[in-house]
């Protein structure tokens, strides 16, 4: 744990999923990796470029066009002591494999009393911000916190990703890794030697005392804006970076809003039932004494995600966390 | 089973004794202008999205004989369920091109009154209209109407559980619904290889219904495969698949990059196919047509260009409300809540921030 810190190149979070893929297929023999497009075309974010060249057809393999039978024959493969590691297209077309989820793969080691390991990581590029037709925009992350079972975790970026699809190729429990595609561009340092946290510890990334804006994915950079936006204010706002969705990690929200006081959860997906009501209950059993108003949520619409002309209103934006910051400071 | 084909890429006419088809030479004039204008459009819109007015495309180039012939073969009260590129069959049905673009340039999900012309909305996940399709058919059964469902769908599309589920459905209902499968071969960078090994068009054997394997770039073809299914359906018999042998010319969208995946002469190889040359040439040379029929055409596909790239570029961003607009039928309270506090919320730019 204490090697030197190596700084590599700069990478984009494609990049650094592509070596993280890369890696883990040429560190396990018994790593996979299926998904539709993923071989010649190296997926339809060039995520696996170059892979199926590298490691053959029998382990980047195009699968035919049916994510029920992706998940499905992932589940089989695992039986028999594989680690595949599949590509949902698009958020939108997770739901055919939706059944294969959340009855059969979250449910299968309980069932057998722990004789039966699923070790399967569904990677899905999620989240919106590219002007993106209908269904290739959303983000179906509370599905699949409520579904026990699951582990999912979402990195926010290009380092975090590297290591965390590491950590859930490893995971001997099923992982639904969730790829904010609106970053997958954002280029940021990747440490190759040194793993920044365990999977599933959430991260302070920018520290402040006045307010804790929690986010995961997609939204931490927009809350890394609003921390700096609020310093230009005279307000210390404090960025926690969740990564993991399930299990969360309480322990450091409730830790940062000890201190801070007040705090506003940001997510893309919609309000309505999302991963923010969850934590909002939490931090209010765990720290309502310590509470200088009530928890904020800034999210999406209880609508569907609306045509790509109208995505800036749906998403939060700088402004609407500005004005829940404001509210907290209002109360 | 052979390929069904009335016309060969030479433009030579055939008879085939289980799909007769008479047509008038003002028919077949009537099919090549659909063929031609739709290609027109649809490469407007190609050109619209590379100028930025649309967000994406997904062209039907090479598709066109299969999208008239089958959706010429309707009749105004049977119904149509597409996926996303039917641009053919949607002229066909009387749609307005300008429908078609809306959701591509992301001003809406599709929007159009799907009664108004029997034309179902376009659906981007790959498999659910299928099973639409045969409720529909179903209900137009138990209500005892003389008409049936033309479903469409990919290659790539036939690889999705709720396709076999459509079929089964089909066949224990009897359905008055015909399955008609563009196997353009390929779904983005797959081959259709990579889908079956087996033909599409035999996979309803094992079902219990008829399939037929048609040229995919013959016009005629396609109309007169489509047709007898369709009243073969609507005579109660139930359900036929039609898997028509064609080429997607272009990108699977504009995103797309084939070159990665696919090799350029095999491009070319169906280009000598071209829908349209074919009947072009059986045109001419039974002198079905002459200079001016052609002229008149050219001129009235550049006023359809000209009508959809004004349409287009006209079209107005719409009101951020419209977010919250027909989520349900009736009042829903989150929605109100949540559309209540937006409103206030851009209320306070409207007041503070310049006019
Ligand atoms: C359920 C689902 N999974 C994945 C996709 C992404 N996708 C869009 S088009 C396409 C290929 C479709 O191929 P095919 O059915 O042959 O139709 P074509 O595009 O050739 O007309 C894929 C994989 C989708 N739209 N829906
Ligand atoms: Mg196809």
């Amino acid at each position: 744990m204490r090697e030197s810190r190596q700084v590599f190149e700069k990478m984009t979070m494609v990049g650094a999923l592509n070596g993280a893929l890369r890696d883990a297929l040429d560190e396990d023999p018994k790593v996979v990796v299926q998904g539709e497009d993923i071989g010649r075309l190296g997926g339809v974010f060039r995520v696996t470029d170059g892979l199926q060249h590298r490691f053959g057809k029998d382990r980047v393999v195009d699968s035919p066009l049916a994510e029920s039978g992706i998940v499905g024959t992932a589940i089989g493969l695992a039986l028999r002591g594989f680690r595949p590691v599949v590509e949902i297209q698009f958020d939108g077309f997770v739901f055919p494999a939706f059944n294969q989820i959340v009855t059969q793969l979250a449910k299968m080691h309980a069932r057998s009393l722990g004789k039966v390991r699923l070790p399967v990581v569904v990677r899905i590029p999620y989240g919106g911000g590219i002007g993106a037709i209908e269904h290739h925009s959303e983000s179906p992350e509370a599905y699949f916190m409520h579904t026990a079972g699951l582990r999912v975790a979402s990195p926010a970026t290009a380092d975090d990703a590297y290591w965390m699809l590491r950590q859930a190729i490893a995971s001997d429990d099923p992982v639904i890794f969730l790829e904010p595609k609106r970053r997958y561009w954002d280029k940021c340092e990747v440490n190759l030697t040194t793993e920044p946290a365990p999977l599933h510890k959430a991260r302070v990334v920018r520290p402040g005392r006045d307010l804790t804006l929690a986010a995961y994915g997609p939204s931490v950079k927009l809350c890394l804006a609003a921390a700096e936006a609020g310093a230009a204010e005279g307000r210390s706002l404090e960025v926690l970076d969740l990564r993991s969705l399930s299990p969360l990690d309480t322990d450091t929200v409730e830790w940062s809003v000890r201190r801070t006081r007040r705090m506003v959860v940001v997510h893309e997906a919609p309000v309505f039932v999302g991963a923010g009501a969850e934590i909002a209950a939490r931090v209010q059993e765990r720290c309502f004494y310590h509470l200088e108003a009530p928890v904020l949520r800034v999210g999406g619409f209880h609508a569907p995600y609306p045509p790509s002309r109208l995505e800036e209103e749906y998403l939060p934006g700088l402004d609407r966390v500005m004005h829940a910051v404001d509210q907290a400071f209002a109360s | 089973m052979e390929l069904v084909q009335l016309l060969t890429p030479e433009g030579e006419r055939f008879e085939h004794p289980d799909h007769p088809l008479e047509t008038t030479p003002e028919e077949l004039r009537g099919l090549y202008r659909d063929m031609l204008l739709t290609r027109r459009f649809d490469a407007e819109a190609v050109t619209l999205q590379r100028q930025g007015e649309l967000g994406l495309w997904a062209s039907l180039l090479g598709q066109e004989a299969a999208q008239i012939g089958s959706g010429r073969a309707t009749c105004p009260d049977d119904y149509v369920f597409p996926c996303y590129r039917e641009h053919g069959v949607a002229w066909t049905r009387g749609v307005d091109p300008l429908n078609l673009l809306g959701m591509y340039r992301g001003v809406n999900h599709g929007g159009w009154d799907p009664d108004a012309n029997n034309f179902h909305l376009y659906t981007i996940v790959i498999g659910p209209p299928l099973l639409h399709a045969v409720g529909y058919a179903m209900g137009m059964a138990r209500e005892g109407a003389d008409s049936a469902v033309l479903a469409y769908f990919g290659d790539g599309a036939s690889s999705q559980g709720d396709v076999a589920e459509a079929f089964t459905f089909a066949t224990v209902n009897a359905a008055p619904v015909v399955f008609f499968c563009q196997n353009n071969q390929w779904a983005i960078s797959t081959p259709t290889s990579h889908q079956t090994r087996a033909p599409i068009h035999r996979r309803s054997a094992g079902w219990g219904f008829p399939g037929i394997h048609v040229d995919g770039n013959d016009v005629l073809a396609c109309l007169a495969v489509t047709r007898s299914a369709l009243e073969r359906a609507r005579r109660g018999e139930g359900p036929t698949l039609i898997e028509a042998h064609t080429y997607r010319m272009g990108p699977h969208a504009t995103s797309d990059e084939p070159r990665r995946y696919r090799d350029d002469s095999e491009r070319q190889t169906w280009e000598a196919k071209d829908p349209l040359l074919r009947l072009r040439a059986h045109l001419e040379k039974h002198g079905h047509t002459d200079a001016a029929y052609f002229e008149d055409l050219a001129q009235e596909a550049e006023q359809l260009a000209l009508r959809v790239r004004e349409g287009v570029r006209a079209m107005p961003d719409p009101d951020p409300a419209a977010m919250f607009r027909h989520v349900y039928v009736d009042e829903h309270a989150q929605v109100s809540e949540e559309q209540r506090e937006y409103e206030a919320f851009q209320a306070t730019f409207v007041q503070e921030g310049p006019q």
